[in-house]
Formats: C-alpha cells, structure tokens, sequence
C-alpha cells in the first residue's frame, strides 16, 4: 500500500498495546519495516517512540498484540533472544560497562573463546575490524570505555551492535551525543549497511537528519501510530501538524497583560562543558519563563548550573542586579540569590523517601526554625502545618514517611519544602511529570500565585501544553544555546515544535521573502 | 585534517597502556619495593633468605585472606567473614593434617574445600535470600566462628611436623624433606632451590587459580557486575552464577589461608579477635592493592600486594626500636594516604551530582 515493495516487512507489529501503570504507552498500534531501508520514527516527547522500540528490542513486553519477525511470531523476553531474531538495538542511555575495555565491551555477550577461556587476542582483533567498519580506527580496543569522550563511547556502542549481525539496527538518538564529525561518519556507515541491505529505525529529534538519511517516515503521537510516508510526500509543516494532533484538554489559570518587566534573574553567556553553549535569558521579577525544546538540549543542565550544581561553568549571572554563579545548592538557596530548584527526579534528588514528611519539608530551611543549635519543635511543627495547608497536602500524619504518599503529593512536598526558604528565584525541573491531571491544575495555579507573589520562575517543561497555558515567555533551546524566544499569541505548538527540531518555517520569514532582491 | 586522522594513530605500548588504567595497582607494586629494599637495607644483617623466608611465612596468610576479599569487593560487595572462615578452617585443618601421607593429603583437600563451602554457602544466601553482602556475611561469620569454637574449644592440634617444616621453608628443605630431586640437590634445582615454599605456594595458586578464572565468561562477569550491574544484565550476562562464583571462591581463598596458618603454627585456634583483625586487614589490603570498593577495578593480584604491603610495615617495627604500639597509628596514616590518593580523580566531576551516585 505504500509503495508496492513486494517484499515483505522484515519486522512487523500489529495490534501492539502498552501500558505503564495504568498510562497508555502505546495502543493498537501497526507498524512494518522493511530491510535496506533507514526508516525514522518522529514524534513528541511521550508519543511511544521508546516504548516501540524497546518492545521490538525485548527490553519491554507488550500488554496485547503481536510482532512478527520475518513472517513468524515472536515474543522477545530479553534483549539477546530479539539479537537472535536479527533486532539489535543501540540504546539512548548507554549499555556500555566503564571499568572494562572497548574491546571486552564489544564482544561481552559472546566473547571469542579458546580451550573455555576467553581469547584475548582474537577478541582484540574482532574489535578491530568492528571499529574500522564505522571508522574508528583510532579507537584503541585497549582503552578503558570510562576514559572516552561521549561521542567515542556513542561509535563503541555502535560497533557493538554491527557485531550482533543486525538484519535491523534500531538506533534511538544514537547521533545525539555524537561530535559533527562522528556524525559525518555514522551517515556514512548506515548508508553502507543499507546498500548491504540492512534496514534501520532511525530515531532522531533532529529534523535535517531525518531528511538527509532516511526514505521512510513514521509519525507517532500520544501512543498511536498516525501516518507512514515516504520521504518528501509530507512538507515538513505537515509534519509538524501530524506530530501535534489536537487534543489539549488542560486547564490553566488566566495570565495577566504582558508587561514590560525588569530582569531580576539574569544569564549572559552561560557555557558548560559542550551542553550548554552560550545561554542568554532573564527571567522579570513575576513573571513565569518557561523553557522548550525536545529533551537533552541543555535545559536541566541550565538549571542545574543556575543551582551551583555543576563545575566550571562560565558566563554571567546576576540575580538582582547582583551576584554571581552560585558555588553550591547551599550558595544559591541562602544569601541574596533566594534561588530554590524543584529537581528532575524526586525521588533521589527532591525527597529522602524514608524519613518523614515533616523533616522533608523542613529540610531545606532547618535555619528558619532552630533556637540556637537545636531545632525548635514549636517552630517546625508550625511551619510544617502552614506549608501542608498552603500546598493541600493530603496526608495522614506529618511523621508518616513521604514515601508513603501519592506521586503528585510528594511533589507538592518538594515545592512547599522549597517555598519555606522564601525563595525569589524557583527553577522547575518538568515538575509536573508524572502526576495526575488535577495536581497538575493545582500546580499551574501555584505557580501563577507564587508569580504574583514577585517570585520569578524558570519553568522546564516536556510538555508544550503546559508551556503554552503557564508561560508569559518561552525559551526554546536547541543544541546548549536558546533558539528563539516567544512571547504573548506568539506561543503556539506549531512554534515550540518548528523551534525546537530548530526547523525555518517559510511562514516565519515572509517579511524576509518580500524584499526584492 | 581528514587524512592523517584517518590512518592508525601510534598506539600506546601495551605496558604504557596498563599503568596509566591501573595506577592504583602499579603504586601499589611501587610502594611495596620501595619498602621492603629499604627494609633489607637498614636491616641489621642486610638481605638474608632466612630473613626473606620468614618475613613470606608471616605474610600468606593475610595474603589469602586479601584475596579472598578481593573477590567479593571486584563484584562491588563487601565479606566480612573471610577472616572467620580462615578460622574454622585452620581449626579444621588441625584436626585432618595429620597421620599417613595420603591422610594429610586428604585432610588439606577437605580443610580447603570446607572453606570453599563455606563460601558458597554465602553466595546462596546473598543471591537467592537477596541479601547485601555485609550484614549476610557479618551473621555467618558469627558462624562460622562458632563451628570453630565447636570443633576446638581449646587450642591446640598435633599438625604434621615434616610438612610444618617443608612448606616453612625453602624449595631445598621441601625436597629435603622428601626426598625429591636428589634431595633437593639435583643440578637443576639450584638456582631456585633458596626461594621460599610459602612464596611459590602464593604464586602457584594465584597463577593456577586467579589467572585463567580471570579469564573465563564468568570472570569478566564479576567486573561486569561491579562497573554496573545494570548494563550487565542488559547484556545477558549470568549474573548469579558470577556471584556465586565469586563467593565461593572467596572461600577457597580463606581456606587456604586457614590450612597455611595451621601447617604453620602447627595447630589450631578459634581466636576470634585474631579473626576480625585479619578481616579488617583484608579490606585494607584490598584497598592498597589498587581494588575499587565500588566494585570493577582491581585484581586479586592487586590484593596480594596490598597484604604485602601491610606486612612490610610490620616488618619494621621489629628492626627499629619504635614502640611496636604505634603499628596500628602508622598502618593507618598509610591507608589513608593511599585512599587520598585514589580520590584526587574526583576533583575531575564537573557536575557535583556524579559525586552522589
């Protein structure tokens, strides 16, 4: 029905349902691809993406539905029985052991053997020829992985894959980590494997990529398979289109006028390491900023920067009018700055799940409540009570363990254990994952209280919905830097998504166009 | 740019490359031959085998304990009954060491599979009770101790007296004593007849042993494990039997230590502060050794050096006449100092985060 291939698919789902707890991941979904084709998967953060090809991989089971692997049914229980079968898949967080060298790394499942024990020379050799197919010769199958950079440890893993013999080489972000010239080198590989005739899944953020590789095009949105095409049959604004879809059902508090604020919060030039690559933004005294893009562009690391979490970062920071970039999370917090973070994952950064829900709201604001060297009960056991009230924790008893509270509940207990420090600067680490649909509401109003309540806030969020109804002002980021800036009418999806796959629409240069030459 | 990139850079040389991933292990080796060269230098009598051959019998036995150690700790756990079964075997051991050739024989083999049982047992209990290593193997050390107490409540024990003196002693006393190779005096065995039994002992079960065990699937395994158990079993690899693997082994080890120690001393004896100080020694030596107490880095030759090492520094306290009270105080500032050493790398984490993981 595409295109008339008579072959049949090498790999193909029908029916396929997921679910994570009760969230659908995937649902009825059919998918086919063939071999000798680079076939890639778009779709927004959350469209079940991961999901299909870990399923395809037998890192995950499907709850109902089939997958069929050259005509026979399959159901893969772990990553090796769907290597087996010719599915071989090079994983967005990396499955490579650190303390081992490249070449044990590359052949640990099935490392060459002579009288039972490992062949050492014949494994380093086997590396060899590995790293030279993708070009890496200058890779050392000696060295230690832990002591090579991202983008070389990103070509291990590929060659570790080619090793298994892939018929179908899935490749989930593998260029994202990747320097321009491993990438240069990975297009060229997998246009080699494809004129051998292995078929790829292609999983990119990155929109030039997909056209500048692929033939086929499979969008994905909120669990649903919704179109394939070849390449060049949709205009990259149907794309788009096609990755959004219309079904916004969130409801979010009235923002107020636009007004022309003061930056309180201040960043000029902030660089780290390669992730971050020169940030400029401010954030105005109330206002509510909210940062874009797709995953892995740079965001958390800004805010942990803003933090004092990371070393050696440079650039510009005032708070204020003032200061510098914080030295420590105690730094920030404390002195003028007032900067509180609600962190990406409460449950190792935000909480201590053992300990109660009282101590993990005091825990960040012991000085607020100590007489002297001691901690003060009246003091804490007042203070607790205000910040449960003010935030609506539901709870039994303050000394109950906050792990034993709901998801959206201990997040309440992050952001309240933040607000006792009277925070002027709150980073918000994609606080609403994972909650449900009414804390969310809650939080959104929070938020716009605490906003105008003067507080300025930098606001991360994977969902554009919440972007849009939260925001005064978006920032997306692409790449470390920020890309555009939205504000007002301005935010909307077709913007976040255009600016965050850093795609040119023709619409938003007309003015450009209409200048005669 | 291109075209010189391309081609094969110079590669480091294969021993360049081992030090600068193993900096820990190659101190390690440093620190020891520094220590025992000034040792002999400033001993009253200078280099002596007699000195030599004593100084490696006070040693093996901390030595197979280290290693035993090392095994657990590579896999990123923690044994804290090495020492205990060291015990119970020595105890073991000085009851069947004893009588007929092939008795004696029998007796090390049981003494040494005892410990190897031992150890086993901890693996099942730690990978199928699912329990962590240090309070799993806390409680059967308690344990074993008490086995030991059962089968020697007082010490005492009549071990073998030819075969105390033969693996006391150097490779020309062995064959003395048994009258091999001309007794001890064929040509041949000459220019190795000075080095001690307890030294070839060590090197013989390490090579036999660790080497090629090392090298097997199930070997890597344990480093698998200890780098990120996650990605090893992502990759398929047989967790248990590693584990299993690693704690039995664990236990051979301390079994060797313990049938040493007996054949040694002649006899046997369920000291229980004798055993906690060698357990606690044995994490000591593992650390000097150059072995990563997250798991992942390090050999159990690496362990091996690091017993040495402590032994050294005992060493000294019998040639100078410092207050041999202070042994304990100057063990201590070196591990330390080692530590310190292996924590500069920290300094490198640009985002403070890492530190907590």
């Amino acid at each position: 029905m595409l295109d008339g291939r008579a072959a049949r698919p090498f790999a193909e789902l029908s029916g396929v349902s997921k679910y994570f707890s009760g969230a659908r991941a995937l649902e009825g979904v059919d998918f086919s691809c063939h071999e000798g084709s680079i076939h890639a998967i778009l779709g927004e953060n959350g469209a079940g993406k991961s999901t299909l090809i870990k399923i395809m991989a037998g890192v995950v089971q499907p709850d109902s539905g089939t997958l069929s692997v050259e005509g026979i049914q399959h159901r893969f229980s772990r990553p090796s029985e769907a290597a087996k079968a010719g599915i071989v898949c090079v994983f967005q967080e990396l499955s490579l052991l650190p303390d081992l060298s490249v070449a044990d790394n590359i052949s640990i499942s099935d490392p060459p053997r002579r009288f039972g024990l490992i062949d050492r020379r014949a494994q380093r050799e086997r590396a060899e020829a590995l790293l030279a197919r993708i070009h890496c010769e200058d890779v050392d199958p000696r060295a230690l992985i832990r002591d090579l950079s991202l983008s070389r440890r990103q070509m291990v893993e590929i060659a570790k894959a080619l090793g298994k013999n892939p018929k179908l080489l899935i490749l989930d972000e593998a260029t994202s980590a990747l320097t321009s010239r491993d990438v240069e080198t990975v297009y060229n590989v997998l246009a080699e494997l494809k004129a051998e005739g292995t078929g790829m899944l292609f999983i990119s953020h990155r929109m030039h990529e997909v056209e500048a590789l692929c033939d086929t095009l499979s969008v994905f949105r909120n669990g649903r398979h919704i179109e394939t095409f070849l390449k060049g049959a949709r205009t990259q604004d149907e794309i788009v289109k096609l990755m959004i879809g219309r079904d916004i059902v969130h409801q979010f508090p009235v923002k107020p006028p636009a007004l022309s604020r003061k930056p309180h919060l201040a960043v000029t030039d902030l660089k780290w390491e390669n992730r971050l690559n020169g940030v400029s933004l401010s954030v105005g005294k109330g206002e509510i900023v909210g940062l874009g893009g797709l995953d892995g562009q740079g965001q958390k690391e800004l805010l942990l920067a803003l933090f004092g979490v990371l070393r050696g970062v440079e650039g510009k920071v005032t708070v204020g009018g003032e200061g510098g970039i914080p030295a420590s999370p105690a730094d920030a917090k404390g002195g003028r700055s007032r900067i509180a973070l609600v962190p990406e994952d409460r449950k190792t950064e935000g909480l201590m799940l053992p300990m109660s829900i009282a101590d993990n709201l005091l825990v960040a604001s012991f000085d607020k409540v100590r007489q002297g060297p001691f901690i003060d009960p009246t003091k804490s056991r007042q203070a607790v009570a205000d910040a449960i009230a003010q935030l609506q924790i539901k709870l039994n008893k303050p000394e109950d363990p906050v792990a034993s509270l709901s998801g959206g509940n201990q997040q309440k207990v992050v952001i309240a254990k933040w607000l006792l420090t009277q925070p002027e600067v709150m980073l918000l680490n994609d606080p609403t994952r994972g909650i449900d649909v009414g804390t969310k509401q809650e939080l959104y109003r929070l938020m716009r209280e605490l906003a105008d309540k003067d507080t300025a806030i930098l606001f991360y969020s994977t969902d554009y919905a919440e972007l849009i109804g939260c925001c005064d002002r978006v920032a997306v980021m692409y790449d470390g830097r920020i890309v555009t800036e939205f504000s007002g009418d301005a935010i909307t999806e077709e913007a976040l998504v255009a600016a965050a796959l850093n795609i040119t629409r023709p619409t938003d240069v007309p003015a450009r166009e209409a200048v005669p030459a | 740019m291109s075209a010189i990139t391309a081609s094969t850079p110079p590669r480091a040389s294969a021993l360049a490359m081992s030090i600068r991933q193993n900096r820990g292990f190659y101190g390690a080796i440093l620190l020891l031959a520094a220590l025992y060269l000034v040792y002999n230098f400033i001993h009253p009598r200078g280099f002596s085998t007699n000195v030599f051959i004593a100084n490696t019998n006070e040693s093996v036995a901390l030595a197979f304990v280290a290693m035993a150690q090392a095994m657990t700790v590579i896999v990123g756990g923690l044994d804290l009954s090495v020492g205990a079964v060291m015990t119970l075997t020595s105890c073991i051991a000085s009851e069947l060491v004893r009588g007929e050739p092939w008795q004696i024989i029998l007796g090390c083999v049981v003494s040494v599979a005892a410990g190897a049982g031992f150890g086993l047992v901890n693996g099942l209990v730690i990978v199928y009770g699912r329990l962590q290593p240090i309070i799993a193997t806390l409680a059967t050390g308690a344990v074993a101790i008490g086995l030991a107490l059962l089968i020697r409540p007082q010490p005492g024990g009549e071990v073998d007296l030819d075969l105390n003196w033969a693996v006391t002693n150097s490779i020309k006393d062995l064959a003395e004593t048994y009258h091999l190779f001309e007794d001890g005096e064929a040509a041949w065995l000459q220019p190795i007849a000075w080095v001690p039994v307890p030294l070839l002992i060590l090197v013989t079960i390490t090579a036999a042993v660790w080497m090629p065990f090392r090298r097997t699937v199930t070997g890597r395994t344990l480093y698998a494990i200890g780098s990120s158990e996650g990605a090893a079993y992502m990759s398929g690899l047989p967790i248990n039997r590693a584990k299993l693997w690693a704690f039995t082994l664990a236990g051979f080890f301390a079994g060797c230590a313990g049938l040493y120690l007996a054949i040694q001393t002649g006899s046997g004896n369920a000291d229980i502060p004798q055993a906690g100080a060698y357990t606690l020694n044995s994490i000591a030596a593992v650390v000097l050794g150059g072995i990563s107490l997250l798991g992942g880095v390090g050999t159990v030759i690496g362990a091996l050096i690091g017993a040495l090492i402590l032994r050294a520094i005992s060493f000294y306290f019998r040639i100078l006449s410092i207050d041999p009270l202070l042994q304990p105080l100057v063990e201590g500032v070196v591990l330390l100092a080692a530590v310190s050493l292996g924590a500069i790398r920290t300094l490198r984490v640009k985002n403070r985060l890492e530190l907590f993981r």
